[in-house]
């Protein structure tokens, strides 16, 4: 096998020829440029369909333990529907299908659809944990809240959820975590993400090694800052003598 | 508004177009599942010995799968497979590789809880009987661990089988890939990926609901 190169980070994009100082200017892009605007493409899907699938997640997760059935059924549709069809399928189908059978959405940028699909197959798993977190905690204190003469939403609001969602973050993180992994699958709608880049580069310039490395490395980093944002959050709201809590 | 016409996928197409690429989406989700957790219950024997050498070097592998997106692993294997062996290798072969290792890291987690969701008496047991270390597991730990574990490790393979959709990135000929190829002759690729997302939907749903049952009877037994 050959030797490394890792001068290939340095070439021109267009013409090969290496830049020096590595960061093409005036119109020029070197191939390091374009892998930290992939990242940046990464980081964005991955936030945004984060944000998608804690807030749909959450709803659905807490519509399942409520005691309307209407609801729950509302909750548990949606969580098979979107846990039982492949992400890059519901790509596809967010890519391809929807805006042909709903017009208005015609004109929407890919970015945003592969968003709200990575973000709704995700709020799938989310709800399953919230639904989990809200049934781990005693029956009493849901009785406690409506017996203090409070309405089932501020049972909810004041009651239920300020202990669940303590004792969800941990699963939460590694779904963090997942979405950051699952969003190379956006490289089949041709978002310019880490994994659409790995493929194009490798193929321009055939040091693959060299690209899948730096790529792969760039997911771990990603994945590794999450855990760490979502570790912090869970030191911060840590409740003194509860499960988990210091003293 | 557009109108769909499903009136092209008579079962001729269907079985010229798709099945070919629902079988390969069964063989390799069946490979990858049975190599997958032989492989990986050898995983999670080295990670639980008490022997550094044997544990290091499993730990480092699952958690570097486990790091590292699917799609991305795909890729690695198809672009190291050929320089590793010398000669290019079909997609359909480098995805067989690819999932049955990819796979035996998440099934060796599952495993490894299940060996340590028996008690040790079963293992002191094992050596008080005059068992060696082998015979105490392969006939005593692993068939209940295995037992215990049956639908964790099913909905593991419900995933898998969803994943194998993920063959995409390096061209392989799956079930969805035998969808869109139909949906690009007929030009009707609306009417193609929405058959595609049932038809994912029908199989794992339904493999799903045989899980849960499969757990209440497992539970009851117990």
């Amino acid at each position: 096998m050959s030797t490394w190169d890792w001068q290939v980070f340095c070439k021109d994009t267009i013409d090969g020829e290496i830049v020096p100082r590595c960061f093409g200017g005036a119109g020029d892009i070197t191939y390091l440029d374009w892998l930290l605007s992939a990242w940046g493409w990464t980081l964005s899907v991955s936030l945004l369909a984060l944000l998608v699938a804690l807030a749909f997640g959450s709803l659905m997760g807490i519509l399942r333990t409520t005691p309307h059935r209407g609801l729950v059924l509302l909750g548990n549709a949606w969580t098979e529907l979107f846990r039982n069809i492949p992400l890059l399928v519901q790509i596809f189908l967010w890519y391809h299908v929807v805006p042909a059978l709903i017009p208005p959405l015609r004109g929407v940028p890919s970015f945003i659809l592969v968003v709200l699909g990575l973000g709704l197959f995700t709020s799938a798993r989310v709800s399953e944990q919230v639904k989990a977190g809200i049934q781990s905690l005693p029956r009493g204190q849901r009785m406690a809240g409506l017996a203090l003469g409070f309405t089932l939403p501020q049972t909810y609001r004041h009651v239920i959820l300020p202990m669940a969602f303590r004792i969800v973050i941990p699963p939460l993180t590694s779904e963090a975590m997942n979405i950051v992994k699952n969003s190379a699958v956006a490289f089949a709608v041709s978002i310019s993400e880490l994994t659409l880049f790995a493929l194009q580069a490798q193929e321009e310039t055939a040091r693959g090694i060299e690209i899948y490395l730096a790529v792969t490395g760039l997911y771990f980093i990603s994945a590794f800052a999450i855990n760490r944002a979502f570790h912090f959050v869970e030191q911060r709201v840590r409740v003194p003598g509860m499960i988990g809590g210091g003293h | 508004m557009l109108t769909l016409d499903f009136g092209f996928l008579t079962p001729a197409v269907v079985s010229s177009y798709v099945l070919k690429g629902f079988v390969f989406s069964l063989q390799l989700t069946l490979i990858a599942m049975l190599g997958g957790i032989a492989l990986g219950t050898v995983l999670a024997l080295m990670r639980l010995s008490s022997k550094s050498w044997l544990t290091l070097p499993a730990a480092a592998y699952v958690n570097t799968m486990r790091s590292i997106p699917l799609v991305m692993v795909i890729l690695w294997f198809f672009l190291l497979i050929p320089l590793i062996i010398g000669r290019p290798l079909g997609a359909e072969m480098s995805a067989i590789i690819t999932f049955t290792l990819f796979e035996a890291a998440y099934y060796s987690e599952i495993m490894r809880a299940g060996i340590q969701s028996i008690p040790r008496g079963q293992v002191a047991a094992g050596y008080a009987l005059g068992m060696r270390y082998g015979q105490t597991m392969r006939l005593i730990v692993l068939p209940q661990a295995f037992r215990n574990m049956l639908p964790v490790l099913l909905t593991q393979t419900i995933i898998l089988f969803q994943d194998t959709s993920l063959v995409y990135a390096i061209g392989a000929y799956d079930l969805l890939k035998g969808f869109e190829v139909a949906g690009k002759n007929f030009n009707r690729p609306v009417e193609t990926y929405l058959v595609a997302a049932v038809l994912y939907f029908i199989t794992s749903f339904s493999l799903s609901m045989l899980v849960r049952k499969l757990q209440q009877r497992i539970a009851i037994i117990r």
